[in-house]
């Protein structure tokens, strides 16, 4: 048994293995944060991809300050431990610059205290919940006022008076439910045309909207009693429900013959990314709401989408999937954060963390696809917000549009 | 009562000791950044993370490799364990938080002004030290009670623990509990709970407060090795062996084989408790995806890979498997499933005895490249 001598020998080689990695002179480091296995893998990935393409855009154009971006891709693999782990891999040993990553609200409330202990940035692209705001994150994501409430905002204006809420149960559609109800109430909607139910706590509201477990597949109940709630006309969904769920809930309403023109169905967590591997047919006609489609036509995009067309053709490694690439909001979010990053150290003129985040709360701002996007004292950025129709090849087709919204993270209470 | 087999175990034992509870820290905390003999805090943690897993590798291990009963809810009591703390770190981040309040933000959020009875105690740090041991050990204990009384063995004994996993970790992933028109809140959902400031007073990010919690781990996992020697030596441990190589004999020969079982599955559960508390100061947060039921599996596989049945095979699986995930996910991201994938097929078809009991599969080998003529000396090893 001389197992024990050999953990000890382990010990000291691990170690040795973990700080081999040296650092050339004409880099600098950023961190790739995403999960590219487990059940975030399909979502994730691409924005990998698309940073990749970013730095490769940035390096051909002589890097930031002179140096090259070498990419330190690492998997959080859908595991919130690993994540926190993997962020404290990037900044203790690898002493990245910035980080780009994160994707579910978990994840990043995971790795928010590893950013704030070793004063690290991290800028985060999707949609969330807000009621967060870390001095040591950018969230370049759509807050709940640049995609919910401008979504509410276009269906009054199109005459709708009564609001079904759905979504999965967790954080972010519970929080957006409970702004949207509060938001709702201020624009003289009665708590009777807010449907989904209320839960009550003391008098107080402290859940609005009708809540199914993640992967859940049966929506038959729920399905008819939105058909019961829209049939006196004038009805729509605000839908929060997350990932494959969306399958079945669409397929149900299809089958329960509601059509879009009946009762309009507004989707925030399905974007051109996820219409790849969902079939599209019945959510034809239903609404979504991003700062940023991939049908936009502006010369910006265009050259954008052709840019990242070619590079998944030409430069690509070997493991980013090459056919049927699109792009989509926080793609273009993860893509704008790079650029303001760069940005920012130009005007310090040093990769030194807290002079970056001290650029970048004085206001910056850059021309993305989605349109000039200027980052705010407050950690968020102002950008354009866009609705769309879903059209059936998994595209949208733009309808209405609203220009340089504010980013503000606490809206709870706020109305 | 003599622990070790032998001088040789004996020895690893001290030197283990040795490093881990001097040569590590010392390495942290007497030589600057930058040095070669540097050991930064980052590896400190990560290594305590190691450790707690080692601690539930073990837990399993007398329950799977010495007493026959392969039990899938080893990380459900780890993760009540680390529950159980974390919610005592929760309720200690002061009022930096979003809502300049002392409750925890999602409560803040979710309309609560005074914290619910059930969360009230943890804000005692003695009462969740308790809790760590007596909340996997009670449902243990009711579980157990049911099980083994009405003999369920084998197989059905793990489909009922994976399924004890897996409604564990569909109630934790709820926000709100309704029951009879009440509504209570739970333990942050699939959020969890993370962003931890104070552990008894110290700053729990602080170098020196994770250095402690790294030695303390580090005692715990050599404590549990000194328990789990004494015990496979004593009667108990004994009668222990023989329910997992023949059940039905020792019933016959008089024993009580249910109480045998019922107590090494509370003890087993009780130390997983304990080491989930010691992992969640060390990464820093506790949500429910702990308690999936994958990662019940992830515990067997280190226990098979290391070598199940042996004192030592289950430290040896913990920390090769998580090292090896440490390095290829950063390494080699897109392949890193693929590496371990590949590592754990050849563990099982080549090693049937784990990484421990190479050495003794090799030993033939190494006497005949060792070109001995004497083919004795082969048939007696």
């Amino acid at each position: 048994m001389n197992d024990l001598k050999k953990l000890t020998l382990g010990l000291g080689s691990a170690a040795a293995l973990f700080t081999s990695s040296l650092v050339a002179q004409d880099t600098v480091k950023v961190g790739v944060l995403h999960s590219l296995s487990g059940t975030m893998a399909i979502s994730e990935t691409s924005l990998r991809d698309i940073l990749l393409f970013t730095f490769d855009e940035i390096n051909e154009a002589g890097g930031v300050l002179g140096k090259k971006i070498e990419p330190v891709v690492v998997d959080g693999a859908s595991d919130w431990p690993t994540f926190a782990e993997k962020a404290e891999q990037l900044l203790a040993q690898d002493k990245v610059s910035a980080t780009f990553g994160c994707w579910t609200s978990v994840s990043r409330k995971f790795v928010l205290p590893v950013y704030e202990k070793y004063n690290g940035l991290l800028f985060y692209p999707v949609q969330y919940e807000g009621e967060e705001l870390s001095p040591n994150i950018f969230y370049t994501a759509e807050a709940v006022g640049q995609q919910a409430i401008p979504a509410v905002d276009f269906l009054l204006e199109e005459g709708y008076t009564k609001f079904y809420l759905i979504g999965t149960d967790y954080v972010y559609p519970q929080t957006t439910n409970l702004v949207l109800f509060e938001y709702l109430k201020s624009k003289g909607i009665p708590e009777e045309n807010i449907g989904g139910g209320l839960r009550k706590e003391n008098g107080e509201v402290i859940s609005a909207g009708k809540y199914t477990p993640f992967s859940h597949t049966d929506y038959q109940q729920i399905v008819a009693d939105i058909k019961s709630f829209a049939a006196g006309g004038d009805a729509c969904v605000l839908n929060t429900v997350n990932g494959d769920s969306n399958v079945s809930f669409f397929k149900e309403i299809a089958a329960s013959g509601l059509t879009a023109e009946d009762c309009p169905i507004v989707s925030y967590s399905l974007s051109e990314d996820e219409f790849r591997s969902l079939p599209t047919a019945d959510l034809v006609g239903h609404l979504g709401c991003w700062t940023y489609f991939m049908s936009l036509d502006t010369p910006a995009n265009k050259e954008f989408v052709a840019n990242f067309q070619k590079w998944l053709e030409t430069k690509a490694p070997s493991s980013v999937q090459k056919e049927g690439r699109v792009t989509c909001s926080p793609m273009v979010l993860s893509y704008n954060g790079v650029y303001l990053w760069k940005a920012a150290v130009e005007r310090a003129g040093t990769f030194e963390t807290s002079a970056v985040i001290k650029e970048l709360e004085k206001g910056i701002s850059f021309d993305g696809p989605g349109g000039t996007v200027t980052t705010q004292e407050n950690h968020h950025l102002t950008k354009n917000v866009y609705i769309g129709e879903i059209l059936e090849d998994g595209q949208f087709e733009i309808l209405e549009s609203f220009d340089n919204v504010y980013g503000e993270p606490f809206l709870k209470g706020t109305f | 009562m003599k622990l070790f087999d032998n001088k040789i175990e004996f020895g690893g034992y001290l030197s283990a000791c040795v490093v881990l509870l001097l040569i590590l820290p010392a390495m942290n905390a007497f030589f600057p950044e930058g040095s070669s003999m540097h050991f930064s805090s980052f590896q400190l943690s990560l290594w305590g993370k190691y450790i707690t897993y080692a601690v539930m590798a073990m837990s399993l291990n007398l329950l799977w490799g010495y007493t026959g009963l392969l039990c899938l809810c080893q990380s459900l009591f780890f993760a009540l364990g680390a529950y159980a703390f974390g919610m005592y770190l929760m309720l200690h981040v002061g009022v930096d938080s979003v809502y300049n309040t002392a409750l925890p933000d999602f409560m803040d959020f979710q309309g609560y002004t005074a914290l619910p009875w059930y969360w009230a105690p943890f804000e005692n740090g003695a009462f969740a030290i308790a809790a760590t041991l007596l909340v996997p050990g009670v449902l243990a204990f009711v579980f157990g009670f049911l099980a083994f009384r009405s003999r369920i063995k084998g197989v059905y004994f793990s489909i009922l623990t994976q399924a004890l996993t897996y409604a564990a970790s569909l109630f934790f992933f709820k926000n709100n509990l309704d029951l009879f028109g009440n509504n209570f809140i739970l333990f942050g959902g699939n959020n969890g709970l993370t962003d931890f400031k104070e552990i008894f007073g110290y700053d729990v990010n602080a170098a020196s407060t994770q250095r402690w919690i790294f030695v303390m781990s580090a005692i715990l996992m050599l404590v549990v090795y000194l328990v789990i020697s004494w015990l496979l030596r004593t009667k108990f441990g004994k009668v222990q062996q023989a329910i997992r190589d023949s059940e039905n004999r020792v019933r016959f020969s008089g024993y009580s084989t249910t109480t045998y079982k019922m107590l090494i599955f509370v003890g087993t559960s009780m130390v997983a408790g304990i080491a989930g508390a010691f992992y969640v100061p060390q990464v820093g947060g506790i949500n429910a995806n702990e308690m999936s039921p994958a990662k019940s599996l992830d515990v067997v596989v280190w226990v098979a890979l290391g070598g199940r049945g042996t004192k030592f095979g289950p430290i040896i699986g913990a920390i090769v498997v998580n090292i090896i995930k440490s390095f290829t996910t950063r390494m080699y991201p897109d392949y890193w499933l693929i590496i371990l994938g590949a590592i754990f097929m050849l563990v099982v078809l080549f090693m049937p005895n784990g990484l421990v009991g190479l050495p003794k599969q090799l030993a033939p080998v190494w006497a005949r490249i060792r070109g001995n003529s004497s083919t004795s000396a082969i048939a007696a090893s």
